[in-house]
């Protein structure tokens, strides 16, 4: 597959915010839904080789999801999100923390703000991500993906390109 | 106070960052620090101390004064923490790029 798709990063770090922008090759009620759905969000929301499982999400103005990041080995990583704005299907906002298996989260967490937009069929999401200390972000990336990563990248790739042939 | 050991705390202020861009191009004392600013020694004291606690700048002895420099070390792992994440980011939106086209199939 040859991916022409805009990934965008930068880094503010005295504003202390992350913004990226990612397209996506699908409409956008259907971005929109794989952001938002529990269902789709557990199929891609953890980095490989770790899977994602939403233990229960309601996706509506101060409702959460609970979700773990589950490692190969069975370990269990939970986070919890709280949603502090939704226009539907242009603009969501949550604050994520990680959180303890009694759903006790561990401040100080990160406000993470979501903005769809689509044009021919091309479906732009823009996410800007507010840090309040950087070793939350420290934590983010200790969660065990390390030199991995790369590598598992790298195949997920060749998995792709495999698939669109 | 609470020690700060958040780097992008150390960065957030703008004397603190005038401070770090002193220090990258030489070592200096904490008086020839101060010297550059308007603001009270004490306060630049301060910032100094914060910038200290966040390792991102380092003490060095010489002789009867003490010296501060950049810590390049540390400036450098936070431009390693923002790649990885950054990585982890993009697998998880390639991720979801086969995600999206396996839904477009079931819609068909």
């Amino acid at each position: 597959m040859t991916n022409n798709l805009l990934f965008d990063f930068t880094v503010d770090k005295a504003a202390k915010t992350v913004f990226i922008t990612r397209e996506f090759d699908a409409d956008q009620s259907l971005v929109w839904d794989a952001f938002t759905k529990a269902e789709i969000l557990d199929q891609w929301n953890a980095p490989a080789p770790f899977t994602a499982r939403t233990k229960y999400m309601n996706f509506e103005v101060g409702g959460k999801r609970f979700y773990a990041m589950v490692s190969p080995e069975g370990l269990e990583r939970w986070i919890i999100q709280e949603y502090t704005s939704i226009t539907p299907k242009t603009n969501f906002k949550l604050f994520n923390a990680f959180a303890d298996d009694n759903e006790t989260p561990q401040l100080p967490g990160s406000d993470w703000n979501y903005t769809f937009s689509e044009q021919n069929g091309i479906t732009k999401v823009s996410i800007s991500i507010y840090n309040e200390s950087l070793e939350r972000l420290e934590k983010m990336i200790e969660l065990g993906f390390k030199e991995g990563y790369t590598v598992s990248l790298n195949q997920l790739e060749n998995i792709l390109s495999t698939l669109n042939k | 106070m609470e020690t700060r050991r958040d780097v992008f705390q150390a960065i957030a202020d703008p004397t603190r960052r005038a401070i770090l861009l002193l220090l990258a191009a030489q070592a200096m004392t904490p008086n020839a620090i101060a010297e550059e600013f308007h603001t009270s020694r004490q306060a630049v004291s301060k910032h100094i101390q914060i910038l200290a606690e966040c390792e991102i700048v380092r003490q060095e002895q010489k002789g009867r004064e003490i010296y501060y420099r950049v810590n390049a070390t540390k400036m450098k792992e936070i431009d390693k923490w923002i790649e990885q994440f950054k990585s982890i980011l993009e697998t998880q939106f390639n991720q979801l790029d086969k995600v999206l086209l396996t839904l477009k199939k079931q819609k068909k």
